[in-house]
């Protein structure tokens, strides 16, 4: 177990140093660079910039180098100052940006998974154990419901909802009035009312496509004779049905849900925009739409690093939970 | 039809009784057990022999009332004495209910056909054993964890210490079936049910696992109910025999009789089909014509007719036969039984 965790986490280092050249390289994409961008602002007010000036501060800013050198001026930064970049759009650092964001981010990311998982796993058991029932057939038509209505759709029909019939406000995460305000007991309530639109709209999107995935597996492991043999010592549906085959039908949540690392990072961009969510997703959406390159290459490297980590905590967790793999 | 009410005898442990079992498909209703009645008495092997389709898993399932949901136990009694002085009428139980639980492991154990698939996948050897006798001797876990290594150490698996830490998908075949013989056993079960257990075995390993079977019943004393389509098989290590065919029981007796003096055509037809030593030389072994029919449309009548060599038109095509009985426990399922005449085997 020891040595197999070692062996994966050593492959990532490569992995990870790679990915970042990568992101790095999509920073430096698109044509002229920092100082284009610097000439043309500072144009747009008015001002200008000579060749000369535009030159010298290439050469200050060491754009001229090797894109090795740069790349390790780069990375370095990020590796020992936790500095980011500029972000041009914002004027700020991209670290302080993210960073602000990133709480809630995960807060309502980790909090909609929780909930996917909690509304996924016994609703697929359910319909697999009881298939072709009444309740299994609701759950199926649940379920091609969720997945086929866009989560943006269904976010504006909550909010419309929430709107007229509940008198609430909607939209972003708190109330105006509680935005700055310090940290009580009615500001929590009120970004608890907040909350729940966006935690159903990606519950229900999520939680609709793995019931699915739950019954399939549960249905394959229910006719195996590991299963018959369980019952054959007597054990009841319930130990049998949860003891056995949810085990191993849990594998495929278990093989992914390394990659909800970097969907909790990016999240529902949609969504967010829709509801007006201050996370990461429109962040990343606006950085993207304005070329803010040193924005949107940040997220790349972090978004990279999430997978390959996540990947990492996958494969542990399967080799946890699997003897197959952990011995293999 | 009349069920058997008369009492069991007390050296009987299991007796069935005219057992039904119909699945319901698609494509129709499908007659899988067809008033099966047999018994095994205490301390005894029970040979149940039959191609495939012929109903023997599913009766074993319904003696373990572990039939898949689209099964209709159609009727008949399955009574069960897991202790002297106690009876239990299986099949009036509910399906799942913690009297046939308790039987299930406790008192009945049962050994499956592929033992790459029938243990579980994600659980060490002994957590599955520790987990039977924790269920129903009611005792804690290190006690569960002695007796897994006794068991192991009972079906010959080397180190077994070191053994109810392994995983299923590190044991060989032979040894799987070692331990799913020792998690079957591991409550001292009165009855065994061993369905095919060496069916997908190579010969050698058939061999050992036959012997370990034969000296654990002469050790622990349970009864077995050997299911297997294996003629040779069964002459090692059973005492009485069933032959089943298309849901019925077409023939009982003892290994002797039936191997010596088998009444049915069906059982003659089936030792023919197999080589013997001391055979006289023969340039083919005979084979049995036709195909087994379609469950959906079992013939009318014997359902062996079509392939029989002695049917007698009229009568073979129309009636179900009857039981005949003969001296020494043996009984055959055809109108002609007794009659037939001599033939070599």
């Amino acid at each position: 177990m020891v040595g197999y965790i070692t062996k994966r986490a050593l492959w990532a280092i490569p992995t990870l140093v790679f990915v970042s050249f990568i992101s790095f390289v999509i920073i430096q994409l698109p044509p002229g660079d920092y100082i284009t961008a610097y000439a043309a602002q500072l144009r747009h007010g008015g001002e200008y910039l000579t060749e000369a000036q535009e030159a010298a501060m290439r050469q200050q800013y060491g754009l001229n180098d090797p894109i090795l050198v740069q790349y390790w001026r780069w990375i370095s930064n990020i590796l020992f100052r936790g500095d980011f970049g500029h972000s041009l759009e914002w004027n700020a650092p991209v670290s302080s940006l993210i960073w602000e964001r990133l709480g809630l981010t995960l807060a309502i990311s980790t909090l909609s998974m929780v909930f996917t998982w909690i509304i996924a796993i016994p609703v697929g058991v359910y319909a697999a154990t009881r298939q072709y029932s009444l309740f299994d057939y609701l759950f199926t038509v649940f379920g091609f419901l969720g997945k086929g209505i866009p989560d943006f759709l269904l976010a504006l029909i909550l909010m419309w909802l929430g709107f007229t019939w509940l008198n609430m406000d909607v939209g972003g995460l708190l109330s105006p009035r509680y935005e700055s305000a310090p940290w009580t007991f009615d500001k929590v309530l009120n970004l608890l009312s907040h909350l729940w639109i966006p935690v159903v709209v990606l519950a229900t999107g999520g939680a609709a496509g793995l019931i699915r995935v739950m019954r399939a597996n549960m249905l394959d492991e229910m006719g195996k004779p590991y299963v018959e043999t369980a019952y054959a010592q007597g054990l009841s549906e319930r130990q049998v049905v949860w003891g056995y085959p949810v085990r191993v039908a849990l594998n495929p949540f278990i093989s992914t849900v390394g990659w909800a690392l970097p969907a909790l990072f990016s999240g529902d961009v949609i969504t967010a925009v829709v509801l007006n969510l201050p996370t990461t997703g429109p962040l990343l959406l606006q950085a993207l739409k304005m070329q803010d390159m040193y924005l949107a290459g940040s997220f790349i490297l972090i978004l990279s690093v999430f997978t390959v980590v996540g990947t990492l905590v996958s494969d542990v967790l399967l080799a946890w939970s699997d003897p197959r793999i952990r011995y293999a | 039809m009349s069920v058997n009410t008369t009492p069991m005898p007390p050296e009987r442990l299991l007796q069935l009784d005219d057992v039904h079992v119909h699945f319901s498909m698609r494509e129709g209703l499908v007659r899988a057990v067809n008033g099966v009645s047999y018994h095994v008495d205490r301390g005894e092997v029970l040979g149940i022999v039959g191609e495939s389709g012929s109903g023997k898993s599913v009766t074993a399932r319904a003696i373990m009332r572990l039939l898949s949901k689209n099964a209709i136990e159609a009727g008949g009694r399955i009574r069960f004495r897991p202790e002297p002085g106690k009876e239990v009428e299986i099949s009036s139980l509910p399906r799942d209910g913690r009297q046939v639980r308790e039987l299930r492991g406790g008192h009945i154990g049962m050994i499956f056909q592929e033992p790459m698939t029938a243990l579980s996948p994600v659980h060490s050897i002994g957590t599955q054993i520790m987990r039977t006798v924790m269920l129903h001797r009611r005792v804690g876990k290190e006690a569960a964890r002695a007796r897994a290594i006794e068991l192991l150490e009972r079906v010959q698996l080397p180190k077994p210490t070191e053994m109810i830490e392994r995983y299923p998908h590190q044991l060989s075949g032979g040894m799987r079936q070692r331990a799913m013989i020792a998690l079957a056993l591991s409550c001292d079960p009165a009855l065994l049910i061993a369905d095919e257990p060496t069916t997908a075995l190579d010969v050698t390993t058939e061999a050992q696992i036959l012997e370990l079977l034969k000296s654990l019943q002469a050790e622990m004393g349970m009864a077995i109910v050997f299911i297997t389509h294996n003629f040779g098989v069964v002459a090692d290590i059973a005492d009485r025999v069933a032959v089943m065919y298309l849901g019925r029981i077409a023939e009982t007796g003892s290994v002797d009789d039936i191997f010596y003096q088998p009444k049915h055509p069906y059982t003659r037809a089936l030792l023919q089909s197999i080589p013997r030593l001391g055979q006289a030389p023969v340039r083919r072994l005979k084979t049995i014509p036709g195909m087994v029919p379609d469950p959906f449309n079992a013939p009318a009548g014997c359902a062996f007719h079509p392939r029989c060599a002695y049917a007698v038109p009229g009568r073979c095509d129309t009636l179900v036969p009857e039981v005949s009985l003969f001296p020494g426990d043996q009984s055959a399922r055809c109108h002609l039984a007794g009659e037939l005449p001599e033939e070599a085997l």
